[in-house]
């Protein structure tokens, strides 16, 4: 989990200013930006299954779907929070002091919402503990901050942190719930703490066993159950890419033939 | 007389895979036979549920990763996992108990990693971790010899308690533990641990009716078993004596030295030797070949720091025995143990000379 692999996963999309004279053509410039973005943020360069960054909290959290939800929720707001106002400030910060400035960007917000869990989800904020605090040191936030952010527009910089949050979200949901049901049986357990009261009726009970599979509650679970999401994300990734990623760049090009066809 | 030139390397045709891999099989029968003698029936029920689960999932996912199953499976590595992975098991586990165990070993353990000669974990003791950080209820609960226990459990009645939690008279497993005395018996080294915690002296423990001259009823039987066992496989030259002797010599050091100190507090060598696994694990389960060290010395390295852990974990850890996670944690050393002991290479001088 160190800052180095932020090196790699700098997608910046071309951050030169639209033309101004084909208003049709830099709309649909944006709109693919934002198609790349969110294709970039939730599979292709997934924050968990692929940078493998913000692995401690994802690990330590997720024994049930609610904590992770609860975790990857709070990531999320941290991350556009911290992504936009890095990308409003990129043109004032002296290149030397940028982390320290973008660390402190992203403490404060991750203090916003510590308090804001706080007064509101205040058994969830019990729930996750220290997790809360360590969100900033979660390399996926700076590394956003530092490969995309610094670099992009403001709106580009909330969107990817938008996208970004959710592929963390999901990989995080997804965890807590291969263990949830493995060791628990159950799913959306302690969902009031996150939702409120009226959400206790959403806890399913799949199975109910004497002795439970605790491995997959214990941090090995955590371990085995994210080697298999990213072995399982591996596998999907040509199918999956060939539905997203090949659509927008079919192009008709029409060449000319040199040779028969044999 | 024909004079037969044949090219390098010169050496006599060693076993095949299939064949060490049986020998190794049949050297448990011993142990084997024994432990069913003393402590019933269960460990066969677990044997045969284990195998049968480990071969087909082994044929299963060699199936899935477009593999030859047929050689895999002829070469009787996943029977042997079995056979170790049911023998670590208390004989009346839960039927489940034996089914997990052997499906994470072979598809996990030793599949995912790319099969046999590849698994970086002894995968009998990586399934029976995960047994045991699982359920420990039902992995601690081992029964008394059959020659002190309460109630005798037949063959039919060992097969309803792993398959239905109680007997044919309707005993539970808790009963079936239960002494002559009426007392849930424990296992020696369970006694040991729990009477010092209680206060009383190491002494004083072995009153207590599972041990017999300062040993455990029947587990001295058991690991003189597979210690006949493994004598056989070093004559075969099936296993070299490198890691056996490293791992029994360094906790016979350990227990001499810390039995020296304060023999109230702490066991003597023979009692750590001939209880629990130790000799299975000495012999059979150390000795893996993928997993263990490679070089003669690494061997001996790899066989003490083994056996080093196993006396650390039984004394001073949570739990009675660690041969499991002994093996485990130097499996995770065996890539430093082997850079470090490379044997001299032929034509080059020794270092320093």
């Amino acid at each position: 989990m160190s800052n180095d692999t932020t090196a790699d996963i700098d997608n910046t999309p071309n951050s030169e200013q639209p033309n101004d004279d084909a208003p049709a053509l830099s709309k649909q410039n944006n709109l693919q930006q934002l198609k790349d973005i969110s294709w970039q943020g939730i599979w292709k360069n997934n924050a968990a299954t692929v940078q493998l960054l913000g692995l401690c909290p994802l690990l330590a959290v997720t024994a049930t779907l609610i904590n992770g939800l609860g975790l990857g929720i709070a990531t999320t707001l941290v991350l556009i929070g911290s992504n936009c106002t890095v990308s409003a400030v990129r043109n004032l910060v002296p290149n030397e002091i940028r982390i320290p400035i973008f660390v402190m960007i992203i403490a404060s917000f991750v203090t916003v919402i510590q308090l804001l869990m706080n007064a509101f989800t205040f058994e969830l904020y019990q729930a996750l503990g220290i997790f809360i605090p360590l969100i900033v040191t979660n390399c996926a936030i700076i590394g956003r901050a530092e490969a995309f952010a610094s670099k992009n527009p403001v709106k580009f910089a909330a969107f990817d942190g938008l996208m970004m949050g959710l592929g963390f979200t999901l990989v995080l949901v997804i965890l807590g719930a291969i263990r949830e049901i493995l060791g628990n049986g159950s799913l959306f357990k302690g969902a009031n703490l996150l939702l409120g009261d009226w959400a206790s009726q959403m806890e399913i009970t799949l199975f109910t066993t004497d002795s439970a599979f605790l491995l997959a509650i214990l941090p090995p679970g955590a371990f085995i159950g994210m080697g298999f999401i990213i072995a399982f994300k591996n596998l999907m990734n040509n199918r999956i890419e060939k539905l997203f990623a090949a659509a927008p760049t079919t192009k008709n090009i029409a060449r000319v033939r040199v040779t028969a066809e044999k | 007389m024909t004079f037969k030139l044949s090219s390098s390397p010169h050496q006599h045709a060693q076993r095949s895979t299939s064949d060490l891999m049986r020998l190794v099989i049949f050297c448990t029968l011993p142990g084997l036979l024994v432990q069913t003698w003393l402590f019933g029936w269960g460990t066969l029920i677990h044997l045969v549920l284990a195998i049968v689960v480990a071969v087909v999932t082994e044929a299963a996912i060699l199936e899935l990763r477009k593999r030859n199953f047929e050689v895999a499976i002829k070469d009787s590595s996943a029977i042997l996992t079995a056979v170790l992975l049911a023998l670590s098991i208390p004989p009346l586990a839960p039927w489940w108990i034996s089914v997990i165990g052997a499906f994470f070993a072979i598809a996990i353990v030793k599949q995912l990693y790319g099969g046999l000669g590849f698994n970086l974990f002894n995968p009998a003791m990586a399934a029976y971790v995960v047994l045991l950080i699982s359920f420990p209820v039902q992995m601690t609960s081992w029964l008394p010899p059959e020659s002190l226990t309460q109630y005798q459990a037949n063959f039919a009645d060992a097969l309803s308690v792993i398959f239905t939690g109680f007997s044919n008279d309707g005993y539970s497993l808790q009963q079936l533990q239960l002494g002559i005395d009426g007392h849930t018996m424990a296992t020696p080294l369970d006694q040991v641990k729990t009477n010092l915690t209680l206060g009383l002296t190491y002494n004083e423990t072995l009153e207590s009716p599972v041990f017999a001259g300062g040993l455990g009823v029947g587990w001295l039987w058991v690991n003189l078993a597979f210690l006949a066992g493994g004598i056989i496989l070093l004559l075969q030259k099936a296993i070299s004596w490198h890691i056996p002797v490293g791992m029994l010599g360094a906790i016979a050091i350990m227990a001499l030295v810390f039995n020296g100190i304060d023999g109230d507090q702490y066991a003597s060598p023979l009692f750590h030797l001939f209880s629990g696994g130790i000799m299975l694990g000495a012999f059979f389960i150390a000795t893996d070949p993928v997993s263990a060290a490679t070089t003669n010395q690494g061997r001996i390295v790899f066989g003490a720091c083994v056996g080093f852990w196993i006396f650390i974990i039984r004394v001073f850890g949570g739990y009675p025995d660690a041969i499991a996670f002994a093996v485990i944690i130097m499996n995770m050393a065996v890539p430093l143990i082997d850079y470090y002991c490379r044997p001299r290479t032929y034509g080059h001088a020794r270092s320093g000379k």
